[in-house]
């Protein structure tokens, strides 16, 4: 490729092309400024979308890697602009999102002198980033930018950050971009023993009791047909965690639901009785163990994982199968026995029983005055036929929807599961949407979490997103609330809000609204929400002090978990 | 049980390095002990030895996540048994004790220390070898009165022939190719 003499803000953008963006969210500023007027230029092959603040860029970039599988790319300034996207730097790097991440950055003979908006975002960002790294030199900028797009997509995938300097924004250079494949420090991924997957395969061979338990890695390997074809092979159920949601159709014979805190009875008390645990790209999150030391201490272990540091991390390995999990499943089927474990799944269809009556029921179809939130996630996935993508946010609405909402389709549910992120619904939703624009796209938020980025209502209005935003309103933090109840004799310290007139304020910013209070409007609401074109905000004013079960108390085995109080 | 381990981390060149590597012990709570930053044999690839007191999981979890650091390229651990390693000490005593008898030229003597610098004020003696040794004269010395004292980080390599590197590297090279 022919060399052309540009400014480092121009070969910014030239570079992201190259990388295939089209897509960038951000909020501009004084040391970004260059670049901002780099990019005004290229309004025909880039579109940025301008957020009301910095985390609501890069939520909604995680958003946007999470339904497309690309790399969200976002922008911010130096000094607040850059620390603003701390939050979302943590949350993709516990959640394994791909992201770049651009900020400016002082000029670089101003660089600790305090000057102004100057923070130390390399210093600062180092343990929520996979990679990150200060240009200073325009030179650098096509190699860094290559760099960063390898990285944070390959292997394990997470967020990098590149902070760039004004100056270098400012100086002319010779740009030639070439596509980074290798780094001599950096081995993405590990290439799947044969060894490591005969020794799995025997195990899985003579087991009584197995279960697959499945997450995350799963789509990012997109390895979600040779999951399915894994297990339809084998016959044995499989239990998704929250980041795995999705990864398989929810009426999928063999799926017998979530693991977890908050999860399916059948999947937890059954994964300490089972004689193999097969886990997919999980990485044995304490919301899934309850005690480690009461957790599936009967089962041998098999370890389907990308990152060898989650090997023996939590829980140890008897036969882990290191790599990437398309890989090492496609492998896998290929050596293992067709079977069947009929009796077993029984096991868990009675555990469902036993749930559906207890708890589910009363969830989703409720008979009671109040309004659940249950019910509402029901009609909302029932009314868009599944098919629709789930954004929530964090709480009980959270645990709710990922409970009740049903899924068709992989990459459908964006949540922030590692971090437990509140404010993330609504600015994911924006990414998610843009990503995706030919899919409908539910935005769930409790109050508490909606008014956490409640300003990115001005993003949706001002670019139009028709984003399907339900706001499960019960003037509480319930899920604090619930904790205080159960752990903490009811003393709901700063739990309640009073709550502004939300569909006030969605008017306000000229978006479609109504407020529903009882159980013979809900359902024509969703229905106009989802008739309506463009954004709808729909408040639905829920039971106040509504639980969610079943419940694995912290501390406690996922045997004990509790179907009711 | 808890014990002294040496870590050995091989790594680019790069600034900011040495915070991504410390902050993983930091988010931990493991104190480091010592930790000492030199280039290998290998030219452009530095090594990082550090040391510090962990149950043998700990010390393995710790390992995995260095070498999850993407300028990384391998982490290495070892316990003292297995390494050649050495600290320098450097001491500073008043000349006058030197004088007065010959106690102080016995203690260094006999701990194979040298001295670096004598002038009419103070004399400066190196002493080399385990943190026990040096501090077995510093103790002496301070007997007199140690006006200054320094020891250096840990060094140390391993009793095989060459750089634990050099075999990862070409093992690494091979990977590389395979996967994609």
């Amino acid at each position: 490729m022919a060399t052309q003499r540009i400014s480092g803000s121009e070969a910014v953008i030239k570079s992201l092309l190259e990388e295939g963006v089209d897509t960038i969210f951000g909020y501009p500023g004084g040391a970004i400024m260059p670049i901002y007027d780099a990019l005004y230029d290229y309004d025909q092959q880039v579109t940025h979308y301008l957020t009301r603040h910095e985390q609501g860029a890069i939520h909604a970039a995680e958003g946007y890697a999470k339904v497309t599988g690309k790399v969200g790319v976002c922008f911010a300034t130096s000094g607040p602009g850059a620390t603003n996207l701390i939050t979302g730097l943590a949350d993709a790097q516990i959640d394994s999102i791909p992201l770049v991440c651009i900020t400016g950055q002082v000029a670089s003979p101003l660089l600790g002198t305090d000057a102004f908006q100057e923070s130390d975002v390399v210093g600062i960002t180092m343990p929520v980033t996979k990679w990150n790294y200060q240009v200073t030199n325009a030179e650098e900028i096509p190699e860094a930018i290559a760099k960063a797009f390898h990285i944070a997509l390959t292997g394990r995938p997470g967020p990098v950050l590149l902070d760039i300097a004004k100056d270098a924004q400012f100086a002319q250079f010779d740009f030639e971009y070439k596509k980074c494949t290798k780094i001599r420090s950096y081995l993405p991924e590990y290439p799947v023993d044969p060894f490591q997957v005969k020794a799995a395969a025997d195990i899985i061979n003579a087991a009584k009791k197995p279960i697959v338990l499945f997450g995350h890695g799963v789509i990012i390997a997109h390895a979600e047909d040779e999951l399915k074809e894994f297990i339809e092979k084998t016959g044995i159920p499989a239990a998704w965690t929250l980041l795995g949601l999705s990864a398989l159709p929810t009426d999928h014979p063999l799926n017998v639901g979530m693991l977890g805190m908050h999860g399916n009875y059948g999947p937890n008390i059954k994964t300490n009785e089972a004689d193999v645990v097969i886990s997919i790209g999980m990485r044995f999150d304490d919301r899934v163990t309850g005690k480690v030391a009461a957790y599936a201490r009967q089962a041998k272990i098999i370890h389907l994982e990308i990152d060898p540091a989650e090997i023996n991390k939590i829980i140890k390995a008897d036969a882990p199968v290191l790599g990437n999990a398309k890989k090492s499943l496609r492998m896998l089927i290929d050596n293992v026995n067709p079977n069947s474990h009929r009796e077993w799944l029984d096991e868990f269809r009675a555990c469902d029983k036993i749930e559906y009556d207890k708890v589910i029921l009363h969830d989703i179809h409720p008979q009671k005055v109040g309004l659940t939130m249950g019910e509402v996630v029901r009609i909302a996935s029932e009314k868009t036929n599944h098919e629709a993508i789930l954004v929530t946010d964090v709480g009980q609405q959270q645990m709710i929807a990922s409970r009740y909402f049903q899924f068709k389709n992989s990459r459908s549910n964006v949540t922030s599961g590692g971090l437990g992120t509140m404010g993330y619904a609504l600015p994911a939703a924006m990414g998610a949407k843009i990503g995706k624009p030919e899919r409908v796209v539910f935005a769930m938020a409790g109050d508490g979490g909606f008014q956490m980025t409640i300003q990115e209502l001005g993003t949706i209005a001002q670019y139009n997103l028709d984003i399907k935003i339900i706001v499960l309103n019960n003037n509480f933090l319930g899920m604090v609330r619930q904790w205080q109840q159960l752990f903490f004799e009811k003393r709901y310290s700063f739990t309640e809000m009073k709550n502004p007139d939300f569909v006030g304020i969605a008017k306000a910013y000229g978006l479609a609204s109504q407020k529903v209070t009882s159980r013979d409007q809900l359902e024509n609401a969703v229905q106009e929400m989802l008739d309506h074109q463009g954004p709808y905000v729909l408040e639905v004013v829920v039971e106040k002090e509504d639980n969610v079960f079943p419940m694995i108390p912290t501390g406690a085995s996922i045997s004990d978990i509790l179907l009711e109080p | 049980m808890k014990q002294e381990y040496i870590i050995t981390v091989f790594s680019e060149d790069h600034i900011g390095l040495l915070s991504r590597i410390t902050i993983i012990f930091t988010r931990r709570k493991i104190n480091i002990d010592s930790l000492t930053v030199s280039e290998s044999a290998i030219s452009g690839i530095f090594k990082f030895t550090i040391v510090i007191n962990e149950t043998p999981d700990r010390v393995q979890k710790v390992v995995g996540q260095l070498e999850k650091v993407v300028d990384v390229m391998k982490a290495f651990y070892n316990t003292n048994e297995e390494m050649i390693y050495q600290e320098i000490a450097l001491y500073k005593v008043s000349t006058e004790f030197l004088f007065e008898s010959d106690k102080v030229e016995k203690i260094v003597r006999n701990s194979g220390a040298r001295i670096l610098e004598l002038t009419r004020e103070y004399v400066v003696i190196e002493k080399t070898g385990h943190s026990d040794e040096t501090q077995q004269l510093f103790d002496e010395l301070n007997v007199f009165g140690v006006t200054q004292f320094i020891r250096s980080g840990r060094v140390a390599i391993t009793r095989s022939n060459i750089e634990r590197l050099s075999v990862f590297l070409k093992e690494r090279d091979a990977m590389l190719e395979q996967v994609d």
